[in-house]
């Protein structure tokens, strides 16, 4: 809560200060325009918001994790670390109520800790000592060491001067104190508001991460053949799906018989997730790379199918008209018309199916395979290797962002007329 | 024999309720080789319906279409059309558009480059032939249309309302260049129009169709278009003449349109 909280404080402080200062100097048409809410095409992004929003991010993920990239006093709170100590009142038969101290040392984990040394102290309730991780909790039998245990009805009474029953609580400066149901203490060290490391990784940490896996590898391949597997079959599956469903639209848009034909199947599968179909895949063609390719050339081939067939039934009459006037043959309208015609459409299509392909192929390897980015973040996620699944889902997203950039470059150089007639 | 011929043109379209839709009903029809026609009339009068008939895109349910002694039986070169717009292949570039006829037909390029080279000049493209058609105007795109009818020289030139999305000046242009082309090449042209103007300075003959059945309501002959060649055309809109057939045209149909309306209001 407390996040979305800045967050949303760090989106209203930096609009106002960024509007304030930045009287915009520009007097291009649309910054001439007058009346901008409503018109759709008078909204450009404000790249300064952009960067403000990535640094915000950036920000935000350091200061709740500790991170050393963001200065110490951008830092949240972080978890106690140090000596807590807190005084019990314990009871017990025949005997009058004494105090003590418990004096616990907070360390981080996987570091190796020390109890503290304190004096027994004086009275039957003798002072007690001992370690709890950050972020852990621990329990601590204080009668162990005192004079009169269990067995004459030792029982705590109140801590730092506060009654206490089993199943209750005190909270101190240091902690939570609880009892448990038997009657123990249970200390639970305050977490402060950044993430435990297990949970959320310091962005220096999944850097690190991903230069070690770059360097040495994951379970047996590199980074770059685990990367490569899963871009290896989304090309192979998504070649092999344009290369029947191109033809396949290009018939059902020319012929009553094929649309007839494949009506029913194409507007069937349309809407079959292709992750629906990946444990008859598995079933049929078992989890290598047959299987894997099967998947994508599916969630390929009625994307590419569709688009094909829109790309004919998109083409005007009168350009087909003309053409027969001029003295086309049919395999000519089919060469210099229709297919040059098809292309914006099926370049659409082929931007659409590259992500479906994308996703399902990580969402594949998430349910089986050897190498691939998918299969990486969900071997680690198993460890609870947070950083390399944080590492694998930003490198996922960036390949993904990648293809359709490369995908536009080549629509732009190949179809200029998009959009345009 | 030479020349284009409409015998008993009747075209009737089975709508899906189970009526029907009479377009044309007899029209008949003869085109010496080199004449300009222009068509108006009412919207429905079934103009568009005949011109697609004499291009072939559509065979009539009765009579019969000969050009040059045979019958019409689908699309050909020897019929060439210019469409109002959106007709250009944007793929290609100007010249590649003018030149698509003759490319189809399996020309080498040294066959027809200086054909189109000169069609380019006369269209007043020759600056604009790498240029792609997207970037060209309304006007030029029409001059382009133009130039690659003339490009795969057909015997006839059919155009359907080619002038139609053009602005008024671009237009007065354009129909000069109609008419020099008409004159130059000697092609039989049938023009459809929505403008009684376009259709008295261009049509050497005009026929003035009437709806519901699509018609033949009057024929005319008209001198203006052997005046306008070469001329400026506001000259030829000043004859007394030229004012006199506009209104009488006019008001032929501004006739049948109320009949319509009547016939409507009255259903």
């Amino acid at each position: 809560m407390i996040v979305f909280a800045i967050y949303a404080l760090i989106f209203i402080t930096s609009f106002v200060v960024v509007k304030t200062l930045a009287r915009k100097a520009m007097t291009d048409y649309t910054a001439l325009k007058t009346v901008t809410f409503g018109d759709e095409s008078a909204v450009r992004p404000n790249r300064i918001a952009s960067v403000i929003s990535v640094l915000t991010i950036f920000l935000l993920w350091g200061a709740f994790t500790g991170s050393k990239l963001v200065p110490s006093m951008l830092h949240a709170p972080g978890p106690f670390m140090g000596d807590a100590s807190f005084n019990y009142t314990a009871e017990a038969e025949g005997v009058a109520p004494d105090d003590a101290t418990v004096t616990v040392r907070v360390f981080e984990v996987g570091t190796d800790v020390q109890p503290p040394e304190i004096a027994p102290g004086s009275g039957w309730a003798k002072n007690d000592v001992d370690t709890v991780g950050a972020w852990r909790s621990g329990l601590i039998r204080v009668d162990k060491n005192d004079e009169y245990g269990r067995d004459v009805g030792h029982t705590v009474t109140a801590v730092n001067g506060q009654p206490i029953a089993p199943g209750g609580e005190v909270m101190t400066e240091f902690g939570r104190v609880g009892m448990s149901p038997k009657g123990t203490l249970n200390f639970e060290p305050a977490k402060g508001w950044q993430m435990e490391p297990i949970w959320l990784p310091p962005p220096e940490a999944v850097v690190a991460r991903l230069v070690e896996i770059a360097n040495e590898g994951y379970r047996d391949s590199t980074l770059w053949e685990h990367l490569g597997w899963s871009l290896f079959r989304v090309i192979v599956g998504f070649f092999f799906g344009a290369l029947v469903g191109i033809p396949l639209g290009y018939a059902m848009g020319l012929s009553d018989w094929f649309r007839g034909w494949f009506d029913p199947i194409v507007e069937f599968m349309r809407p079959v997730p292709p992750l629906a179909l990946i444990p008859l895949v598995i079933i049929w063609a078992g989890i290598g790379e047959l299987g894997k390719i099967i998947l994508l050339f599916l969630a390929a081939l009625w994307i590419m199918a569709i688009a094909a067939r829109a790309g004919v039934s998109g083409v005007a009459i009168s350009k087909v008209h003309a053409a027969y006037s001029l003295g086309a043959s049919k395999w000519q309208i089919m060469r210099h018309v229709i297919v040059p015609n098809s292309l914006p459409e099926i370049f659409t299509g082929a931007r659409v199916a590259m992500g479906v392909c994308w996703g399902t192929v990580v969402a594949a390897e998430l349910v089986a395979a050897e190498k691939g980015a998918g299969m990486m973040i969900m071997v680690a996620s198993k460890f609870q290797l947070t950083d390399i699944v944080i590492m694998g889902i930003i490198l996922i997203g960036l390949i993904g962002f990648g293809i359709d950039i490369l995908m536009r470059l080549a629509e732009k150089a190949l179809v200029p007329w998009k959009g345009r007639i | 024999m030479r020349g284009l011929t409409i015998e008993n043109l009747s075209m009737r379209f089975d709508l899906p309720d189970g009526g029907s839709v009479q377009a044309l009903k007899d029209v008949s029809l003869t085109l010496q080789q080199g004449e300009l026609l222009s068509v108006l009339g009412p919207s429905g009068c079934g103009k568009t319906t005949l011109l697609n008939i004499v291009a072939g895109f559509l065979a009539p349910t009765e009579g019969q279409i000969v050009l040059n002694g045979h019958p019409v039986t689908g699309p050909d070169a020897e019929r060439g059309m210019v469409f109002q717009q959106g007709a250009l292949f944007e793929w290609m570039d100007v010249r590649s558009n003018v030149s698509f006829g003759p490319r189809m037909a399996g020309k080498k390029e040294a066959e027809w480059a200086q054909t189109v080279d000169h069609l380019l000049d006369v269209v007043g493209l020759r600056d604009f032939k790498e240029k792609a058609v997207y970037e060209l105007s309304g006007g030029m795109q029409q001059r382009v249309a133009l130039a690659r009818c003339l490009a795969n020289d057909p015997d006839v030139i059919l155009m359907d309302e080619p002038l139609g999305a053009l602005d008024a000046l671009t237009r007065e242009k354009m129909q000069s260049l109609v008419l020099k082309l008409w004159k130059e090449t000697g092609k039989t042209i049938i023009l459809i129009t929505h403008s009684v103007e376009e259709a008295l300075l261009l049509g050497e003959r005009l026929l003035v169709m009437a709806p519901r059945p699509g018609r033949i309501h009057t024929e005319y002959r008209l001198p203006f278009a052997d005046l306008g060649v070469g001329q400026d055309l506001r000259e030829v809109k000043k004859h007394l003449d030229f004012a006199s057939k506009r209104e009488e045209i006019l008001s032929m149909i501004w006739d049948m349109e109320e009949e319509i309306m009547g016939r409507t209001e009255e259903a």
